[in-house]
């Protein structure tokens, strides 16, 4: 048996350990994007027009999933993608690493490791995320109507104590399905570009997933709706804010919805930075939960 | 913040409203001149591009000039008509790719961007053009 102390000792050095790796892997991704040329990579797509990444690893924004597919491919392209994204709140904070596919800019096939900590008790909580999203319909910039993208999400909950201690319905595997429409409309804002999207996503998952899928108050699949907004200031600076509403399943803690500010950075094809300010709401009884969100995609073909 | 964020959002889709003069856009752009200026650096941009050259080889660059100046002084609402082909039959059998459609759209935003045309004037015309592709790729 570890004395307290030592377990404590011992978690933060785990922690710190995995600090360290997040960083690696960002600096890893920058430095692979701005050593290699990129002769053939899929670039087909105006800039900034794939968005970057949404925190379950598909192309979207900060926790909005967009109908645009990760990655540059046109029709006649494949394009991967990488991404490391953290999120700080006053009690808790979420790692997420993950990379996506895009062939053909038809299907995109995603994976995401989503680590979320509880900073003062000391305690983590693993899911794993494997998304798939097909356009249906349309281009965001060019179709007379928006893009139209369908996407599942299969999650797993790799650590399932507190899923079960607060009364989750399933604490093994959660599906989200979701419906996207996006649309780009050039000079619309005075001359300035302006991105809009509207989804509806049928989803059982409690915080994403981390606290498992449905609850003793709801156990049944709800349709939760979730929009972005967004301005070009120029052709790689997007000022914009996402909205994602949430279900309420567990009698033990309310919900909230979740917002974001965001700026994102997309200095070329290659790479992206966005920063947001976040508004999470209550979380298993921590209120007020806000901070900052940091994310990077790189786009190594 | 979420009150906030209401706001902005409101805020933005008011301002979308456009009001402007119908030959506004074509005033921007620096009228026939300012045209001519943007379609000569155009033909500059994709001579040097190694991958939408190739497209070009055989053409009539004098008579691309001429008609291309045309049709954005008449989409940009100034006092021109176009005598040219339709999109369809001046691209058909080229088979032009939705990349190299989306790369010859990044050298009219460098051809514009030469010219210092302000990024809201280039999304303007951006707009104009942009339901042409249908016409002009893969075919
Ligand atoms: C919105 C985009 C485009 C517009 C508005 C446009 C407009 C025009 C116009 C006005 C002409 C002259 C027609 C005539 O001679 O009567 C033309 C010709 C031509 N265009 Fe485009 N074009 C566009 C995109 C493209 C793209 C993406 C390519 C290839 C990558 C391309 C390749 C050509 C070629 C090679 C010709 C010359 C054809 C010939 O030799 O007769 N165009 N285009």
């Amino acid at each position: 048996m570890k004395s307290p102390e030592v377990a404590f000792v011992s978690k933060d050095r785990n922690r710190l350990t995995k600090r360290f790796g997040t960083y690696i892997v960002l600096l890893v991704t920058i430095g692979c994007q701005l050593v290699t040329s990129n002769a053939y990579a899929g670039q087909g797509k105006l800039l900034a027009t794939p968005g970057v990444t949404q925190i379950e690893g598909t192309g979207g924004s900060g926790i909005v999933p967009w109908a645009s597919l990760a990655g540059y491919a046109s029709r006649d392209e494949i394009a991967a993608s990488t991404f490391a994204t953290r999120v700080s709140v006053d009690d808790y904070r979420l790692n997420v690493l993950g990379m996506a596919i895009n062939l053909y800019d038809r299907v995109e096939i995603s994976f995401a490791r989503q680590n979320f900590f509880l900073k003062y008790a000391g305690q983590e909580i693993r899911q794993e995320v494997i998304g798939f999203k097909t356009r249906l319909y349309g281009d965001l910039v060019y179709s007379p109507y928006p893009q139209v993208s369908a996407g599942l999400q299969y999650k797993t909950l790799k650590d399932r104590d507190i899923a079960e201690t607060v009364g989750a319905d399933r604490t093994d595997h959660g599906y989200d399905l979701y419906l996207t429409a996006t649309k780009l409309h050039l000079g619309l804002l005075n001359g300035y570009n302006f991105l809009w999207t509207a989804g509806v996503r049928s989803t059982k998952s409690n915080q994403l997933g981390f606290l498992g899928y449905g609850g003793d108050r709801q156990d049944s699949y709800s349709l939760q709706v979730e929009a972005s907004a967004a301005v070009f200031v120029n052709r790689s600076l997007a000022i914009g804010l996402d909205y994602r509403q949430k279900p309420n399943n567990l009698s033990f803690a309310k919900e909230d919805d979740w917002v974001d500010l965001f700026i994102a950075y997309i200095p070329n094809k290659q790479v992206n930075f966005t920063l947001a300010y976040v508004d999470l709401g209550a979380i298993a009884g921590a209120s007020d939960q806000t901070g900052m969100y940091l994310s990077i995609t790189g786009y190594p073909w | 913040m979420k009150p906030l964020a209401v706001f902005v959002l409101i805020y933005l889709v008011a301002c979308a409203a456009p009001q402007r003069h119908e030959d506004s856009l074509y005033q921007a752009l620096g009228q026939k001149e300012g045209i001519q200026k943007i379609v000569g650096r155009f033909i500059f941009e994709i001579g040097d591009s190694p991958q939408i050259r190739p497209y070009f080889e055989e053409s009539n660059l004098d008579r691309f000039y001429e008609k291309l100046t045309e049709q954005l002084c008449e989409l940009s609402g100034g006092p021109c008509r176009y005598t040219g082909d339709s999109m369809i039959d001046s691209h058909t059998k080229m088979n032009v790719t939705e990349a190299d459609f989306n790369l010859t759209v990044d050298l009219l935003i460098a051809a514009m961007d030469h010219q210092n045309i302000p990024h809201s004037i280039q999304n303007q015309l951006l707009n104009k053009l942009a339901p042409l592709r249908e016409d002009i790729i893969y075919r």
